[in-house]
């Protein structure tokens, strides 16, 4: 089963458990097996079969990660390449199921265990007594399978299959109080906003194999990410399929990334667990499209003509997302909607930075993220736990409550910190370097969105922090300090957010990151290995994004703990108000979509061909009708009466004669037709035999 | 032994099925002469399949008679609906498609 790939490559045999990842996803669906067939008799305690079967993979993952920095050292890391088994072929064309390991993947399976096994044991206290505790638990194991299955995928149609089951398993798990209507709601519109965008993925998908189709002159297909990319990049195919095909792709991504126009559906999710919101709404399913972005990236980079600089489709999504996702979020009242705003704006700032051509800023992001985030996410389940009695109102529940939980209060500073891009924290580190790379890319425009993102990202954070811990309490509640099986994973998560950023410090000669993910060497002919942008670290360029933070933290300070500023304004002032009401509808999105989308196939299509049908078709009918009419009069007279009418009667009575014959046969009787049958089949036997 | 007789054999059951599919009123009865038609077959297959030394009519005879077996399961169910429906299991009394 070794793979050719390595093998031809003259290097030494893989480590065994970069040969067998597919354990990973393996385990956790065995967990969800063992839960969905027998959760019910073990009760509450079914949830250690997945903190086990997590652990188990968190474990391997690890191991996992540890050879492959090995296998970088010493082998200049090229993927391993493992096809398992060959699903079916044809004339040439073959689909097996394998895995494909290289930095990228590892880093995704580390993520992925290590988050799913904290949101494990946190959602044995958040979800105490919940009526679905079993189901929830199932659940959480399938998601993080079918995410672990997609980030191992050697093929795109594999990856399809893994895309496919998190947005079933994000779909079950936003419904998961399906007695409320509103959370049924939420989670339809998640489950149909995605598949628009999968639509466009199942297309790319399918034009995949094409490209390679064409590289190779016409003797292949494959499925192959690996031969994808490098056939994209081989120059060997026309720009057209290239661009056709990543402009369908960039819809799965806008879809699963919650991507300007696509972005709507991500708030509404957050009717589902808080644990889940930080799982799959955060740090790992709606990064799926980033991922897929990064995967693909000899597809993207051809297609979008990442290297001309300038402008491009990918680069354009991402920065308007950024702003659109910030801007919102400074209206919401819920914690965790400000939250879902943040995470859209973040995953612009990944989509752009793929789109200028900052691959390892992008993919670093989504790393750090991922941490910070579901930090973030699972503080906001600690507040409403303990401190706000199950409310996420900001505004009516919440305040003044860093006395009350300080554990939850320092981690989520620390959590607001890294995400706001506070030096040294995680999130300085990786925004910034998306920032800079889109600067150093020959990308200006997008530094500087870029730039107010990051301004407004800590202006809204302060706001949410403010009213989240400081000023008076406004619940009517007793809070208190979440258990330790809330806190550890907020502690555990915490430590990563300030510390996770270090492992990529250009400043202090630090690119373990780098070396790790990114491929190099010569033998990677699936990435664009010398073109994409190599950001330098410049001083000036970090100094310029420390001081835009700190601009943001001051006037958060000056807006919320002085109260500077017209307070009120959007009360006072038409302009002022008119601009709120536009960010608080949602820039009239869903407007948009349930009401002029859905309601012109409903109301004015009907509408509007009923109008075509009245005065078009009709007038053209009755003019053609009156015209013919004349026409038929002359005629009537002239030729049809004598002559026509004669033979109509005479061909219709003899119709009817030989009708009133043939009714006699059919008698409705089932054994007379039987007979008829029989009959002609004897007539058509005797002739048979008398011809012969 | 001849082929000529398990022909006639055939032939016989084969003429006393199609008999009964066009003579019996009862539905049950004509899914019963219906088995008789097919086993008149199936007794061809295996007399034409001994005969030539192969194999293929004797795999064909065992086909015939699964599909024998799953008919027989879908002609009683209509059987039985239609007597739900019209109180009768006489086909000859069924004549609502008359033109």
């Amino acid at each position: 089963m070794f793979a050719a790939e390595t093998a031809a490559h003259g290097a030494a045999a893989a480590p065994w458990i970069l040969e067998n990842a597919w354990l990973v996803f393996v385990i956790p669906a065995i967990s969800w097996l063992i839960i969905i067939l027998f959760g019910k008799r073990f009760g509450e305690k079914c949830s250690w079969i997945g903190i086990a079967a997590l652990a188990t993979c968190s474990a391997l993952s690890c191991w996992a990660a540890y050879e492959w920095t090995q296998q970088v050292e010493h082998h200049h890391g090229t993927p391993v390449v493992n096809r398992l088994f060959t699903w079916w072929q044809s004339n040439g064309f073959d689909f097996g199921f394998g895995i494909q390991i290289d930095g990228l993947a590892v880093m995704m399976m580390f993520v992925v265990t290590l988050i799913s096994l904290l949101v494990h044991v946190y959602s044995t206290e958040y979800l105490k007594g919940d009526v679905r505790y079993t189901h929830y638990f199932a659940s959480l194991s399938l998601f993080t399978a079918s995410m672990l299955l997609l980030v191992t995928a050697d093929n795109t149609l594999q990856l399809l299959v893994g895309w496919e089951l998190v947005g079933l398993c994000s779909f079950m798990l936003i419904g998961h109080w399906w007695e409320e209507k509103a959370n049924t709601n939420a989670a339809l519109k998640a489950f149909l906003t995605t598949r628009t965008g999968d639509v466009g993925l199942l297309i790319g998908v399918i034009i995949t194999p094409f490209i390679v189709y064409e590289a190779t002159g016409g003797k292949h297909f494959s499925f192959s990410i690996l031969e994808v990319n490098s056939s994209a990049l081989s120059g060997g195919v026309g720009h057209a399929l290239l661009l056709a095909c990543a402009s369908c792709l960039l819809l799965g991504i806008i879809g699963k990334s919650g991507q300007f126009p696509l972005h709507t559906w991500l708030p509404d999710a957050m009717a589902g667990p808080t644990p889940v919101s930080a799982l799959i709404h955060a740090a790992t399913m709606v990064v799926a499209g980033v991922y897929l972005g990064a995967r693909l990236y000899g597809v993207f980079w051809e297609g979008f003509s990442i290297n001309a600089g300038g402008m491009n489709l990918m680069a354009i999504v991402g920065a308007i997302t950024i702003i659109i996702g910030a801007a919102l979020a400074f209206v919401q009242r819920d914690i965790k909607k400000v939250l879902a705003y943040s995470t859209i704006s973040q995953l612009g700032y990944m989509v752009m930075g793929l789109g200028v051509g900052a691959w390892l800023g992008a993919i670093f992001h989504l790393f750090t993220h991922a941490f910070f985030k579901a930090n973030l996410f699972l503080g906001a389940g600690s507040v409403s736990h303990s401190g706000a009695h199950h409310s996420f109102d900001m505004k009516a529940d919440m305040g003044g409550l860093r006395k009350y939980m300080p554990k939850t209060f320092w981690t989520f500073i620390i959590g607001t910190l890294a995400l706001t891009g506070f030096p040294l924290l995680a999130g300085f580190w990786s925004k910034d370097e998306i920032i800079a790379g889109a600067g150093q890319g020959g990308f200006q425009l997008f530094a500087w969105v870029g730039l107010i993102g990051a301004l407004m990202t800590a202006i809204y954070m302060g706001r949410c922090v403010y009213l989240t811990f400081f000023g008076e309490y406004r619940g009517h509640h007793h809070p208190h300090e979440s258990n330790n099986t809330l806190t550890i994973p907020l502690i555990i998560l915490s430590v990563f957010s300030v510390g996770i950023g270090f492992i990529n410090a250009a400043p202090l000669g630090i690119h373990w990151f780098k070396e790790w993910i990114e491929p190099h060497g010569a033998e990677a002919a699936h990435f664009p290995v010398e073109e994409i942008t190599h950001i330098e670290f410049h001083y000036s360029e970090a100094a310029l994004a420390i001081a835009v933070a700190a601009l943001g933290y001051f006037i958060a300070w000056a807006w919320n703990w002085k109260k500077w500023g017209p307070h009120g304004i959007t009360q006072r002032n038409a302009l002022a108000r008119s601009g709120y009401v536009f960010l608080e509808r949602k820039y009239f999105l869903d407007d948009l979509y349930t009401g002029v989308v859905v309601g012109f196939i409903k109301g004015p299509l009907a509408r509007a061909s009923y109008w075509v049908n009245r005065y078009v078709i009709d007038g053209v009918a009755n003019g053609l009708g009156s015209g013919t009419a004349k026409l038929g009069d002359a005629v009537y007279r002239g030729i049809d009466r004598s002559v026509v009418d004669g033979a109509v009667n005479g061909l219709a009575e003899a119709t009817g004669e030989v009708g009133g014959v043939l009714r006699v046969v059919q008698s409705g009787r089932v054994q007379r037709y039987a007979l008829i049958l029989v009959g002609g089949v004897v007539v058509i036997g005797v002739a048979l035999v008398l011809a012969n | 032994m001849a082929l000529n007789l398990f022909l006639m054999l055939g032939a016989f059951l084969f003429c006393t099925g199609a008999y009964g599919v066009l003579a019996r009123k009862s539905g049950v009865l004509i899914l019963m002469s219906i088995e008789l038609m097919l086993n008149a077959v199936t007794i061809n297959l295996v007399a034409f399949s001994a005969f030539t030394h192969a194999v293929t009519g004797l795999v064909f005879a065992l086909f015939v008679i699964a599909i024998a077996a799953a008919e027989v399961g879908v002609g009683l169910a209509i059987v039985l609906i239609i007597y739900r429906n019209s109180r009768t299991p006489n086909f000859d009394q069924l004549d609502q498609l008359r033109g």
